[in-house]
């Protein structure tokens, strides 16, 4: 199964943080905001049609419509 | 040993939640949202084929198909309420989740009147 999407979206999250906070050291707090902004959408982005697909499949298999 | 390995991923990823869960709450809610995601998934087939044994019993028995169609419908929307509600409240968000709970509550019952309708029609023929 997609396990791999997991363990993809969790080195994502640990780069984003790594990222954050580095930037955050250097004093440029604007932009680590942004780029956490644009971390959090990317990973929105791969786990929100994973979340349709789940709720197309329970709506199949448990045939509401 | 199919819930070996869904146990297995399921404390890897765990860890990886508690890890990120420091730093950034936000994302590690959305990653245990997916672990529940991949989860389900992987346990489908094995309700599919359950369902389908369940409907061909219903249907030898000739339980009328409203029945059974009521009972899955109501099963379906209860899992998809408690998905979401759980995960609200592992976010800390414990009065959305209630709000989303409630809301299923209604729908189930919607779902359940035509049931009650026959029942109390059967009740009345019943009564002299």
């Amino acid at each position: 199964m997609d396990t791999d999407l997991i363990f993809q979206l969790a080195g994502i999250s640990i780069v984003i943080t790594v990222i954050y906070t580095v930037l955050k050291q250097a004093g440029r707090d604007e932009f680590a905001f942004s780029t956490l902004l644009l971390g959090i959408v990317v990973v929105l982005a791969m786990v929100i049609p994973k979340i349709a697909n789940l709720f197309e499949t329970v709506r199949s298999v448990f045939r509401i419509y | 040993m199919e819930i070996v390995k869904i146990v297995g991923l399921a404390i890897v990823a765990v860890v990886l939640i508690v890890v990120i869960r420091q730093q950034r709450p936000e994302l590690a809610v959305q990653l245990s949202i997916i672990v529940g995601a991949v989860i389900f998934t992987m346990m489908l087939g094995k309700i599919n084929s359950v369902i389908s044994l369940m409907q061909e019993l219903a249907r030898r028995s000739n339980v009328s198909t409203l029945y059974m169609g009521t009972i899955l419908k109501i099963v379906g929307v209860a899992y998809i309420a408690e998905f979401g509600a759980q995960i609200c409240r592992d976010a800390g968000e414990s009065a959305v989740a209630s709000k989303i709970e409630f809301a299923a509550k209604v729908i189930v019952i919607v779902l359940a009147i035509p049931i009650i309708a026959a029942v109390f029609d059967f009740l009345l023929k019943l009564l002299p």
